[in-house]
């Protein structure tokens, strides 16, 4: 299977990447890891004019820290998310999200900004990140700016990013060490893309009370969705299991999920309710682990 | 498994493969590794609908493009895949290669494109429009029989191909006699091969004006003969070359459309050509396996005893046929009455064309249906009756002295001992333990379920095997084996064989197959028949050429011929081990000056027909745990005991097991070809279509009884299709068994977490 | 100001089981037609259209990846190892013979793609548990075997290497 034919141009840089953008418009797309463009190309559900592959300008990989923040390059791929110690211990709920992208070979390829940029609805990223309140750097010809994860994913495979703007960095705000996150996923037994799943950002109090929730869902809509009625279910309450499974309760509230041949809806809005406790419950768990910050 | 084996001999030894070398190194040779100089390469442009008339076609825009040599619609050729008539009365279809006039099913090819390059014809058959007229679809066949349903085929006046029966003993009465009567529905789910590798060929026309053909292909000289039939070709001048083929599982058996088009083209435009398919297009062309609906009764008496079958099949046959599409429902008839002495059978099929993609053989092939069909209803008996599961097989179970025993369907089984068999799954699978943790689970509200099933296993048959073994000039040892491989062995399992019973090592025999300018007419590799065929018809091949060899070891050790026997590496005269020959002497005896009485040469071959199937068998254990809150399944235990009587190869062997599992742990849990409303196929690809992976795998125990087939040389019966013929009932067995306390006494497969948990939640809220 | 795009062919240099290969390329090729076609590495195979099965499997500079899901022209200045590439002379990478071994193999056809996930895998973990060996082969499918033999061979590879101290 092949893709139609197309223009190439590697860009060396983010300013040479944005000089092609602007002269070849709508018809161009950009090009990182592929995995996400590439499978879409090869089934011809999508055929660029022109592809500009930013896959090898340097300095838009890697994971840091940015003060109270964390700074993802937006072609860092899914494997150093999953493999960096500093994901790890300080936002374990996103080095979970992207242990379950694809597979080794996937993961060790596709990168979060193509990802992200792709807006699939069965993605991972977009839930987890939803939860930890991402931020997304674009630049374009005119600057840069910070978009908002609840302003960045639009609708199916849409995001805010305008087509002559190139997606830098994913950024979240470091969670405090009294916070916890999580994400459960039902994968779909064939693509390995999300049936339903669920991202947790939990912050305690110094009382062990829920000081902020932030919950999303994936699978149930074009986008993730923040469950924002589980999330005031457990705001300032203690976070004993019944509260937290009252709340998940409410996870697909508002939301309307589709029946496919794998899944009803009703199935899916139940399994938004189990996965959002699951992933409460252990981001409940992660804050309570570590000493709350007094 | 511990495997035993005999101290000195090859047959039953676990010997590494023969054929790994080449292909763990990346040296293997699949169709698609076949380059040609010059080579062209073709795409098909195929209906998106699954069925319509084709209004227009219009190609002007393909024949200009860039790098194209040819384009062709069903306006310009007139060929079609040729299906033999299997049941009298069967009505055969049109099986046009590239579609005239209408489509049936999504898939169909409608115009063909050669281009220099791959891509370059995909773009040109992309450019291709065609306007279609949607007709009505019917893809269930059931449905198919409604009054009222769509027509599959409107050229013919219903959805019927054929209807068939087999019955015997006096049916009525043992079900007016009876005093229990289990009646169920049951439905098979569509399955798709998969093999890894996806159907190929390449054609080239030779200088000669003959036709060399490498294709992807389990039988080589049966889809030889149908291509000749179908291009109006000179088989003789045809040559079928089945290289490395990337497993099959039956759906590499039948001539495909795709082929005769590619040698269409190679000896119009006398280039070499090349067509591949891709995963999606499989999907949508392979013939798929399963579909059946079976509606059943099975009449007992009170103490269990089954006196009486009636099943009913419904068989999905798809839009076209295949060379075997027949094939399943006809296996499933044959063995409906599984392992147990039901004397009333009546079995009758009724075949139906639908929208669909064809069906066909697929590893089973009849044989998982009927197995889940009875299995099913034996548990479902033992429950209504109140008799232990175990208790109802073994009081109906044939008995080992009752073989050769010929059941109702008048079908003999050669030999068996289903009693042994289940005997050691239960010890294996420390059945009582199981039966307490579930019981134990059950008081704490949680879903486990045990399942078992009993089932017997027909191998061999389908006409004959090849086989010819010839002694070359220097003594060493070339084997033509009518029975190709696909990924089972052949060239290490025939190989053992052959070394052992002419007493060589190993290294002196090498296998050949797959290539019909090469190999003597043979059949082929599927319904796990090599080793009971292809290792029958070799092991009388051996004994005439031993024989012949004999007369020249005699005449070379001026013995007499009754005096000579074999030694090691060749023969001596019978008391005196001094007096030897090798076999490079007797084949240079062979080949050299004429001696009088004996005809020069030394090589044999057998068309092997036993006129009978090998009847293999086993008992599988399932332990299954249902997550209540999610309705995800995990199949915690699973027991697997075969009876496949000697094993040549018992590494061998225990792959295969290993491998049918996996496909029936698929077909139970996660695989299902699903068709919307409309007829279209909704699982077209790997991201729809779910196989088991490395992980959804669960520790297997294996377990053998060896009962020797006796009406075989060396005693065997085919394997190949074990995992999928028993597992897949244990399976269900078990999950009906967990879902029991719910009241839930049936659930079709495949068991997919949201599936079941649907049905939980159903049977909670009444 | 950039280069112009390129429709026609691109001119890339990659470095394929130690040999330098330079090519011009149609940038719609993707690479495992490269490694197949124009350099006769057809031990890389095509399972799929839709990048589940891993049949074609390289490393592509340290790392298993899916040779159907990138475009030759994205490998321009990469270091490639495909299966061809995996043995010393006649001595079998140890994850080849532990294949042999064990019955790993059967049709053959998603074996080099298997022995290429299980090298990346014993590369990064020297003592992969079962699970871990069964989870690093998430993105290889297998029809024939059952994962079985496939999963034992990984694990006597494993110990095959950890006494030879292997490397590539």
């Amino acid at each position: 299977m092949f893709p139609a034919s197309f223009g190439y141009q590697a860009a060396r840089s983010v300013e040479e990447a944005l000089e092609l953008l602007t002269k070849y418009g709508e018809d161009a797309k950009l090009l990182a890891g592929g995995h996400s463009l590439i499978p879409a190309m090869k089934l011809r559900l999508a055929s660029p004019r022109y592809l500009i592959d930013i896959g090898r300008v340097p300095g838009l990989s890697g994971i840091r820290i940015d003060g109270d923040t964390l700074a993802i390059g937006a072609l860092t791929v899914h494997a150093d998310i999953v493999h960096s110690d500093l994901v790890r211990e300080r936002v374990p709920g996103l080095s979970d999200a992207a242990g379950v992208i694809g597979d080794v070979q996937v993961r060790n390829r596709g990168t979060i900004g193509g990802s992200v940029a792709h807006a699939d609805p069965a993605a991972d990223f977009p839930v987890i990140l939803t939860a930890l309140a991402a931020s997304f750097v674009a630049v374009s010809p005119s600057g840069r700016r910070t978009i908002s994860v609840d302003d960045f994913f639009v609708d199916f495979y849409t995001t805010a990013l305008a087509p002559n703007e190139v997606l830098t960095e994913i950024r979240l705000p470091l969670p405090p060490s009294s916070a916890g996150t999580a994400y459960h996923k039902m994968a779909h037994p064939a693509s390995g893309y999300v049936v339903v799943s669920a991202g947790a950002l939990l912050n305690r109090d110094s009382s062990g009370r829920c000081a902020s929730a932030r919950i999303a869902i994936g699978g149930l809509g074009s986008g993730p969705l923040r469950a924002k009625a589980a999330e005031a279910a457990l705001q300032g309450k203690s976070l004993a299991a019944e509260i937290i499974a009252a709340a998940a309760a409410k996870a697909g509230d508002g939301a309307n999920a589709d029946d496919d041949f794998y899944a009803s809806a009703e199935y899916k809005l139940h399994m938004a309710t189990v996965l959002a406790r699951r992933a409460m419950e252990q981001a409940n768990q992660r804050a309570s682990k570590k000493p709350a910050l007094s | 498994m511990t495997t035993q084996h005999a101290p000195t001999g090859l047959i039953g030894a676990s010997i590494r493969r023969v054929e790994d070398p080449v292909l763990i190194t990346g040296r293997g040779r699949y169709v698609d590794d076949v380059q040609l100089p010059g080579m062209l390469h073709m795409a098909l442009l195929r209906s998106p609908y699954p069925h319509a008339k084709i209004i227009s076609i219009d190609t002007s825009v393909a024949k200009t493009m860039p790098g194209v040599e040819a384009v062709l619609t069903g306006a310009d050729i007139d060929l079609n895949i040729p299906s033999p008539v299997m049941i009298p009365g069967q009505k055969i279809p049109p099986h046009p290669v590239l579609a005239r006039g209408a489509v049936h099913a999504a898939g169909a090819p409608v115009a063909a494109v050669v281009a220099r390059t791959r891509a370059l014809a995909q773009d040109a058959a992309n450019a291709i429009e065609v306007e279609y007229e949607s007709l009505p679809a019917v893809v269930n066949a059931e449905k198919a029989l409604e009054p009222g349903a769509p027509l599959a085929r409107e050229e013919l006046d219903s959805n019927i191909c054929y209807t068939a029966t087999k019955k015997g003993g006096d049916v009525e009465k043992a079900f007016a006699e009876a005093d229990h009567i289990v009646r169920m529905h049951i439905t098979s789910p569509r399955q798709v091969a998969m093999a890894i590798e996806p159907r190929g060929a390449v054609a080239n026309p030779e200088p000669t004006g003959d036709l060399t053909v490498w294709l992807s292909v389990q039988s080589p000289h049966r889809v030889r003969a149908d291509l000749s039939t179908a291009l109006g070709f000179p088989e003789h001048r045809i040559r079928v070359i089945a290289p490395d083929v990337g497993g099959g599982f039956g759906s590499k058996g039948p001539l495909y459309r795709e082929y005769a088009l590619a040698c269409h083209f190679a000896l119009k435009l006398r280039k070499p050509v090349k067509w591949i398919a891709t995963r999606s297009e499989d999907f949508v062309t392979v013939i798929q396996g399963r579909d059946q609906a079976m509606t059943s009764e099975l009449a007992l008496k009170r103490d269990g005893t089954m006196t009486g079958l009636k099943v009913r099949v419904v068989a999905n046959l798809g839009a076209y046929l295949c060379s075997n599409t027949a094939g399943p429902p006809q296996r499933m008839m044959a063995m409906a009455p599984g392992c147990y002495q039901i004397r009333n059978v009546h079995v009758e099929v009724v075949a139906v064309f639908t929208n669909t993609v064809s069906t066909g053989p697929y590893r089973g092939a009849g044989r998982p249906e009927s197995v889940l069909n009875i299995e099913r209803l034996v548990d479902k008996a033992a429950r209504e009756l109140g008799i232990d599961r175990l208790e109802i097989r073994r009081k109906n179970f044939i008995r080992p002295e009752q073989f050769p025993y010929k059941t109702a369907v008048g079908v003999e089984y050669d030999s068996g001992d289903y009693e042994r068999s289940l005997a050691e799954a239960i010890r294996l699978s420390k059945f009582d333990d199981m039966i307490r943790d579930r019981d134990q689970a059950r008081a704490r509200g949680e879903l486990v379920g045990v399942g078992v099933s009993t089932f017997v296993e027909p191998s061999g048959g389908a006409g004959f095997e090849s086989g010819t073994v010839r002694i070359e000039r220097t003594g060493e040892i070339t084997v033509l084996t009518g029975s190709s491989s696909h990924g089972q062995g052949h060239e290490t399992m025939f190989a053992q064989i052959a070394a052992e019973k002419l007493r060589v090592s190993m290294d002196h025999v090498a296998i050949r197959h797959g290539d019909t300018l090469a190999i003597q007419q043979g059949v082929g590799t599927f319904g796990s028949r090599s080793a009971v065929m292809g290792g029958g018809a070799l092991c009388l091949a051996i004994e005439r050429v031993v024989d012949k060899a004999r007369r020249f070891a005699a005449h070379l050790l001026e013995a007499s011929h009754e005096d000579i026997v074999q030694t090691d590496g060749g023969f001596a005269v019978v008391g005196t081990p001094d007096k030897k020959v090798t076999w490079r002497q007797v084949a240079a005896a062979a080949y050299g000056r004429p001696l009088p009485g004996i005809e020069p040469g030394l090589q044999e071959t057998v068309f092997y027909d036993p006129r009978r199937e090998a009847w293999g068998f086993g008992a599988h254990v399932a332990l299954v745990r249902i997550d209540r809150e999610t309705g995800e399944p995990k199949i915690e235990k699973l027991v697997l005991v075969d009876d496949c009587g000697t094993m040549i190869n018992p590494m061998i062997v225990e792959g295969q097991i290993h491998g049918g599992v996996a496909q029936g742990l698929g077909e139970a849990f996660r695989e299902q070809m699903l068709y919307g409303a409309d007829g279209e196929a909704l699982t077209g690809s790997l991201i729809g279509y779910a196989v088991p992976h490395a992980e959804n795998m669960p520790p297997l125990i294996l377990g053998e009884t060896l009962t020797p087939n006796p009406f075989h040389p060396l005693g065997v019966k085919g394997v190949g299709e074990a995992g999928t013929n028993g597992a897949p009932s244990a399976i269900a067995n078990a999950v009906i068994d967990a879902l029991a306390p719910l009241g839930i006494d049936h659930i079709d497969m495949p068991f997919t977490a949201p599936k079941l948990w649907n049905a939980i939640k159903k049977a909670e809220g009444e | 100001m950039a280069a112009e795009v390129e429709f026609a062919s691109v001119p890339i240099s990659v470095t394929v089981n130690g040999a330098k290969h330079e090519a011009a390329v149609e940038p719609r090729e993707l690479l495992v037609y490269f490694l197949r076609d124009r350099l006769a590495l057809t031990g890389t195979h095509v399972g799929c259209d839709t990048s589940q099965c891993g049949a074609c499997t390289i490393h592509l500079n340290g790392r298993a990846v899916k040779s159907c899901t990138i475009l030759a022209v994205q490998a321009d200045g990469a270091k490639i190892v495909t299966i061809e590439g995996l043995a010393r002379g006649e001595t079998l990478h140890p994850v080849q013979e532990a294949f042999r071994e064990k019955h790993g193999a059967q049709c053959g056809y998603c074996t080099p793609g298997m022995i290429m996930t299980a090298v990346d895998l014993l590369e990064k973990n020297a003592q992969p548990s079962e699970e871990e060996i069964r989870h690093a082969l998430e993105g290889n499918l297998c029809r024939c075997t059952g994962y079985v033999n496939i999963v034992a061979a990984i694990k006597w590879a494993a110990e095959q290497m950890r006494g030879r101290n292997v490397s590539r």
